[in-house]
């Protein structure tokens, strides 16, 4: 069997399926029971830290400036 | 150790570069060859007067603060080359109204000028854009410092010698012909260069957040940025004829460099200036309507449809070319399953003002920002209906599709980037408010009667031309040749210059005040700087 022919059957077969079932896969994650409350976290994100960065864990990769 | 390898490199380029004038085969590798040989030459000296032992960067002595002088920068950027984009936009527009506009000059031809106006406003306009705000908001949205230190300097002037470079190409006749993607191999090279510079640094300001999650806005930033990054590569794939010329032969041939195009033509539409932009909407609009995004699990799933389905619409741009059926078909079908997510982002969008739509009476550009979305709407629906092969048959070669990309362009990208500028400046100049909000008003108006005298007129003339095309009479003959057409078209071509008009009157407008703000406007009281926590 030539490549493209190869390539172009798993694309067809496996990789199709592979690539839905990622889909499927986060939509489902994303209404896991209990993710309400990170959700309203995360959305939050930008009305908080608006003048200075909160102060560095460990990484100060950028100490030059 | 670092300052020895760059100046080297900067000496090499230097070098590289008089020799490129020298033995150059065209005059545009000439050209570009000076303007490479000169900043490489002031970047020589430039750094080499700055190895003393001085601070980094004085204009942010303190160690907990955000790097936002790349951004004021970028602001900047985006309004300059927003004014010429949107001026040799006005200007080809009357040229196909009024042929005598080209000036008998090779340099100011249309074939010329038009893609400097798409890259001007795609590229140089959308992409300063882009990359301030991504700036801004990664920094903001991870509660840490742009990752990198001067890398991001680096992203900024690698990005405007990108676009003085791929300019100068187009005006004097270098390009490898394809659409949004003209520049030659190259600038190719440089862009990769800065965009791969581009990826480090906001990559690794997201990996070194303080905050535990990722915002959805650097998602659809990320995507932009890695996809960008891809296609770019893929699509321009050739093989320089001389090292010392600008023309190159395509590593594709024949439908399959057509589809490589149109896959890359339309991912910049999907990421470029979708994903992109969406970026920008999940962060300013929450910001300006002080209030966070309407559905989160919504934005999780708009990101993920819109990137498993946006990568195959492109085939859609093929409908009835040696392309076959089946590929056009695949296009076809997901251009319009598109159509979902992309409405669930305006809703989500739309909604997030639920609650405070008194405030579009009183804030011009949250109302900006709103009807942007609005124009996000519209475009998404338009798309989807001409990529049906039936209205495809009827809309394509026809300027309905010019009237369809302006309706995107001028309506989303263009006011929501208006939006985010009024957003950020008084921030950025630490003012209290901007210089004037009935300017705002008077650009808001402007922008959007010139982007309906843009549409309807495109509308119009295109749905005529393509039924003058496919006119024939009682013995099957054409009835029109395509002259016939060209001269019905005249009114409308002028209706849509005069759009055009207003909608640099209104981006003039929005220059004056936003330099009022910086300059003149009261400074911010500090104690309106506590965080609304």
């Amino acid at each position: 069997m030539d490549l493209y022919s190869l390539l172009r059957q798993m694309a067809d077969s496996w990789g199709l399926l592979s690539l839905l079932l990622v889909f499927l896969g986060v939509i489902v994650f994303a209404f896991r029971p209990g993710s309400r409350k990170t959700h309203e976290d995360i959305a939050m994100i930008p009305l908080r830290n608006d003048d200075r960065p909160l102060p560095c864990g460990d990484d100060h990769s950028d100490r030059r400036n | 150790m670092v300052d020895v390898i760059l100046l080297s490199l900067l000496g090499l380029v230097a070098l590289f570069s008089s020799m490129a004038i020298n033995f150059a085969q065209d005059l545009a590798f000439q050209v570009q060859g000076i303007v490479v040989l000169a900043t490489s030459a002031f970047m020589f000296i430039w750094y080499l007067r700055r190895i003393e032992p001085v601070p980094a960067d004085p204009a942010h002595p303190a160690p907990r603060s955000y790097m936002d002088g790349v951004v004021r920068a970028g602001v900047i950027a985006t309004a300059f080359w927003g004014m010429v984009g949107f001026l040799a936009g006005t200007y080809i527009a009357f040229q196909l109204a009024f042929p005598a506009l080209n000036l008998d000059l090779p340099f100011t031809t249309f074939g010329r000028l038009r893609p400097l106006h798409t890259s001007a406003v795609i590229f140089a306009f959308g992409g300063n854009a882009l990359i301030a705000t991504s700036f801004y908001v990664v920094q903001r949205t991870s509660a840490a410092r742009l990752w990198g230190g001067n890398l991001a300097w680096f992203v900024f002037w690698g990005y405007q010698l990108f676009i003085v470079l791929a300019a100068l190409g187009y005006v004097l006749g270098a390009t490898q012909g394809k659409e949004y993607a003209e520049p030659e191999w190259h600038v190719d090279i440089w862009l990769t260069i800065v965009w791969l510079a581009y990826l480090a640094v906001f990559l690794g300001t997201i990996i070194k957040r303080q905050e535990p999650h990722i915002y959805v806005a650097n998602w659809f930033y990320l995507a932009f940025i890695v996809t960008v990054a891809m296609l770019h590569v893929v699509n321009n794939l050739s093989v320089p004829v001389s090292i010392w010329g600008s023309k190159s032969v395509q590593v594709f041939a024949g439908v399959q460099d057509a589809l490589t195009q149109w896959w890359y033509g339309h991912n910049a539409v999907g990421f470029f200036l979708t994903a992109g932009f969406l970026g920008m909407m999940y962060y300013f609009v929450p910001k300006q309507a002080e209030r966070p995004i309407y559905s989160y699990k919504l934005s999780i799933i708009h990101f993920w449809a819109l990137i498993f389905l946006y990568i195959w619409a492109g085939p859609h741009h093929l409908h009835y070319t040696a392309l076959p059926d089946w590929a056009q078909t695949l296009g076809m079908v997901f251009s319009v399953i598109l159509w979902m997510p992309s409405w669930g982002g305006m809703i989500n969008g739309l909604m997030t003002l639920s609650g405070a739509w008194d405030k579009l009476r009183t804030d011009p550009v949250l109302r900006m920002m709103v009807v942007s979305i609005g124009f996000y709407g519209m475009a998404t629906f338009e798309g989807p209906m001409m990529s049906i092969r039936a209205v495809n048959s009827l809309s394509h070669y026809t300027d309905w599709t010019i009237g369809h990309v302006h309706s995107g362009a001028l309506g989303w990208n263009g006011m929501i980037t208006f939006g985010a500028l009024y957003f950020l400046v008084p921030r950025l100049w630490n003012k209290e408010r901007l210089y004037s909000l009935s300017m705002v008003n008077w650009h808001f108006w402007l922008a959007t009667i010139g982007i309906v005298l843009y549409a309807a007129s495109m509308w119009v003339t295109g749905i005529m031309e393509g039924l003058m095309w496919r006119e024939v009479d009682a013995q099957g003959f054409l009835v029109n040749s395509f002259a016939d057409t060209v001269s019905a078209k005249f009114p409308m071509y002028v209706v849509r210059g005069l759009g055009g008009v207003l909608y640099l009157a209104g981006a003039i407008i929005m220059c004056v005040n936003l330099w009022k703000t910086a300059v003149g406007a009261a400074p911010r009281v500090s104690s309106a700087t506590v965080p609304a926590e």
